[in-house]
């Protein structure tokens, strides 16, 4: 396999595509001790209505966490003790548009990587062992209801979208997963779970032929057919409801505004997008924009205000939030400073040090290994190298970031989740 | 890695590294946890990261960081045994990743050296306004404590556990002790610790030690140094007889069960191993019997507190299954003092402990704190040294100190009768 070298991330990279459509990519590590693996599959939260064998199905929200829960399970056992007697660390999550199960080692990674590729492509599930789930996925799905981060959140989403499943959580509800047999879990771990709508990434100081070797020898010889998803209609600017109010036992008003932005395009376009938005986040929100500064100097936020550009599958917005005595009149703070940067522009000096900063910040993120498998599987899936970052980045312009702004930072577009605290 | 004086109780560590995107600085003011001053050192260190001399505000800090490439530099606040650390962290983008021949390093131990030495003042006092609204923030922080039940029912069970002792105040004391800290009080304990309290500095990173040395000596020219400030031992008791059971309700869906020992064993790397096997792991005890056979738990984990020979569990119940669950935990603890357990559970304990150490050098922040934790304890083992003892620790010596560890206190946080 030919290294791929990315001199300004300071990055070496190996990349194949094997027969049965799995994309393998080993980023070198050569100095550190520990080795990371993470195997994800192109299937989350979002993707409960696709089609299989030509019939368009709808399964139960939640129901690609609760696969992934199921998973670890095999007929002679819980894959956690094989992970653990190497001395690996292994977990899995779930997001609205993945599903990934990853391990850290500091020995044995050959054989923990074979562990990995054989517990993800087989599926076992018993009715005895899928309803004893439903008790500890429950436990879970309370503990997000008690969670007032979380509820912010799940009602801010609620309130954006009407169609697009963003609206449901990726753990779905106590209703939703009473639904979940052995029988559906089969059926859409045998849709989703292919080599072709999978990738393996791996960070750390090992072969890439062995890698891809090893995936060959073990996940099965065909690919699978490309899955066509339903994410509804496209959905208007406009949010499904304006606002959502909960009391929870918080010390403070909590809050979580949200911009409904355009759908992504794919490819390097999204990665160009996503910068933008970013930046966008930075300059009108941001730890050193003047909007923050004004609001930390004057009392009325503290160090908990931030947000981000978040893009799914059909369905992309700003978020921003935080703990605030007055969650309105933050949320009308942000509304008219888009509104004025928009109009007036961004100051050219404020412009080039928010983008200094942000191009460290890309750079610092390749600290983790997490992080930069993540983005690479994203990236994948959604058509575009990440690592391709410092280019696509040059060509950013502030005008651009103007614009997003002025189209996306409105009050038509926007929504507020308040958790208010129950009165003593 | 090296370690050398640099003036009077002031000691640099640098461990040199290529592996990273960023180096990664600290300094930590160190000083013994008192219920009066635990909330004044964070009221401070977040008073000084407001201003200095040269970048009196936020905007101008801000400036100053982000032309540094988006260098970062926090106040920290941290509690490792009895000892209070307290100060700043700071890290910067490699050089070499940088266009032209930018060079951060300096610059960053500059501002790090301001904060300390040359904060913004009138009238020779730190600003009122900074102190105010700096406070306003950390009471409200401390009282947001209870957003997070898991982590708020785990300070709990410390507080009641350790009432008395310095173990029981928190990383940052309570929002009634910081609401008291005046501007005059502040500007006392700043003149107070700034020359006293022992300066612990830290560098990993690409560039050379003596580079290193020379920025931190510079920077920190001007700090005041008279009398030493010494960090304490933590001090271990007997646990209570009979275990005290303290509960309190909220408007939780889900009970949080925290239950707090006590042990005598001076032989740590047994005790670690043995805490890993209770609930340290997905491999442990109360991993895969109390969660994932029983369903008793959504989670169910233990810690062990090494500096001050405590181990707390932490679980997510059933509010009605109290019972169950306490008998259910002490049971996995017995099966340990008897030394019933599958050799894949010691095995897969001991493999995950030395991961875990290993890993430690692949994390500057991690590295930072283990040596930070070790250099307040007066301990020099290293991690290598660490290793090695866990290694040569034999099932008997689990099970003696498995035998060593006496429940003291249960806290349990459980729902309201009836859910409003």
């Amino acid at each position: 396999m030919k290294a791929i070298e990315y001199p300004r991330a300071g990055e070496t990279v190996y990349r194949r595509k094997l027969a049965n459509g799995l994309e393998v990519v080993t980023v070198s590590k050569p100095y550190h001790a520990k080795s990371y693996a993470f195997f994800a599959v192109r299937y989350g939260g979002m993707d409960i209505r696709f089609r299989q064998d030509g019939q368009w199905r709808d399964t139960p929200a939640g129901i690609a966490h609760y696969l992934e829960h199921k998973m670890f399970e095999m007929e002679e056992g819980n894959v956690m003790v094989d992970f653990a007697r190497n001395g690996a660390s292994d977990n899995a999550f779930t997001s609205n548009a993945m599903t990934a199960y990853y391990f850290t080692s500091t020995d044995h990674f050959y054989e923990n990587l074979r562990t990995l590729l054989r517990f993800v492509s087989t599926p076992y599930f018993t009715e005895e062992s899928v309803a004893k789930e439903r008790g500890i996925i429950a436990q879970e799905i309370q503990e997000t209801e008690d969670d007032p981060n979380w509820r912010v959140y799940a009602n801010l989403a609620a309130c954006l979208y009407r169609e697009n499943p963003a609206r449901l959580p990726v753990v779905g509800s106590l209703e939703s997963i009473r639904e979940i047999t052995p029988r559906t879990l089969y059926d859409c771990h045998k849709s989703f779970y292919t080599p072709s709508n999978m990738i393996l990434v791996c960070v750390g100081n090992m072969d890439p032929e062995q890698v891809a070797a090893e995936a060959e020898a073990i996940l099965p010889r065909e690919g699978g057919p490309a899955i066509e998803r339903d994410y509804g209609r496209e959905e208007s600017s406009e949010p499904c409801r304006r606002e959502a109010e909960q009391t929870m036992e918080v010390s403070m008003p909590m809050f979580l505004a949200g911009y409904k932005c355009p759908p992504p395009r794919g490819g390097e376009d999204e990665l160009r997008q996503s910068i933008i938005g970013d930046l966008a986040c930075d300059v009108l929100f941001g730890d050193s924009s003047p909007l923050y500064t004004r609001l930390y100097e004057e009392g009325a936020i503290n160090a908990s205000l931030g947000g981000n550009f978040d893009m799914l599958p059909g369905a992309s917005y700003v978020y921003v939030g935080g703990d605030v005595a007055d969650p309105r009149r933050i949320f009308d703070e942000v509304t008219r400073q888009a509104r004025r940067l928009g109009e007036e522009g961004i100051g050219e000096d404020f412009y080039r040090q928010v983008r200094r900063a942000a191009y460290g910040g890309m750079i610092r993120s390749l600290n983790s290994f997490e992080n930069i498998a993540i983005s690479m599987a994203e990236g994948y899936f959604r058509g575009f190298d990440y690592y391709r970052f410092p280019e696509v980045f040059d060509a950013v312009t502030k005008a651009d970031v103007e614009a997003f702004l002025r189209e996306n930072i409105t009050p038509e577009r926007a929504a507020l989740s308040v958790v208010w605290p129950r009165e003593s | 890695m090296t370690r050398q004086r640099l003036m009077d109780n002031v000691y640099l560590t640098c461990i040199p590294s290529e592996k990273f995107k960023t180096g990664f600085f600290s300094a930590q003011m160190v000083a013994p946890l008192e219920r009066e001053t635990a909330g004044r050192s964070a009221l401070l260190v977040n008073t000084l990261s407001r201003g200095t001399v040269r970048c009196p505000d936020l905007t101008a800090i801000s400036r100053e960081l982000d032309m540094l490439y988006g260098a970062r530099l926090e106040p920290t606040v941290r509690k490792r045994g009895e000892n209070q650390l307290f100060g700043f962290v700071a890290s910067g983008v490699e050089d070499r990743f940088l266009p032209g021949n930018a060079k951060l390093l300096e610059k960053l131990v500059d501002l790090l050296g301001e904060f300390y030495c040359d904060p913004v003042t009138r009238g020779g006092r730190l600003l009122e306004e900074y102190v105010e609204s700096e406070r306003k923030n950390l009471v409200d922080m401390i009282r947001s404590d209870i957003n997070d039940k898991r982590g708020y029912a785990s300070r709990r069970l410390l507080e009641e556990m350790c009432a008395g002792e310095r173990y029981g105040i928190r990383r940052m004391g309570s929002a009634g002790d910081m609401e008291k800290n005046s501007l005059q009080r502040i500007n006392r304990y700043y003149r107070d610790v700034l020359p006293r309290g022992r300066l612990e500095l830290f560098y990993c990173g690409s560039a050379p030690e003596k580079r290193v040395a020379g920025a931190f000596t510079r920077a920190f020219a001007a700090l005041p140094r008279q009398g030493n400030l010494e960090p304490v031992a933590a001090v271990r008791k007997p646990a209570r007889e009979p275990v005290r059971v303290v509960v309190e309700e909220m408007d939780v869906a889900q009970g949080k069960l925290c239950i707090g020992y006590r042990t005598d064993s001076r032989d740590v790397a047994a005790t670690m191993l043995m805490n890993v096997m209770f609930g340290g792991a997905t491999t442990s005890k109360l991993f895969c019997n109390v969660r994932e056979k029983l369903s008793l738990c959504y989670y169910a984990d233990s810690a062990f507190h090494r500096l001050k020979g405590i181990i707390t569990v932490s679980s997510g119940i059933e509010c009605a299954d109290y019972d169950r669950a306490v008998e259910e935990i002490a049971r996995q603890l017995e099966a340990l003092q008897r030394g019933e357990w599958e050799s894949w559970e010691l095995d897969g304990a001991r493999q995950s402990i030395i991961s875990s150490l290993r890993a430690i050098d692949d994390s500057p922040g991690a590295m930072e704190d283990f040596l930070m934790g070790q250099a307040v304890s007066g301990l020099d083992e290293t991690v290598p040294g660490f290793i090695s003892a866990i290694r040569d620790v034999t099932p008997e010596r689990i099970r003696e100190t498995a035998r060593a560890v006496k429940p003291d206190t249960i806290y349990f946080l459980k729902g309201k009768e009836e859910r409003p």
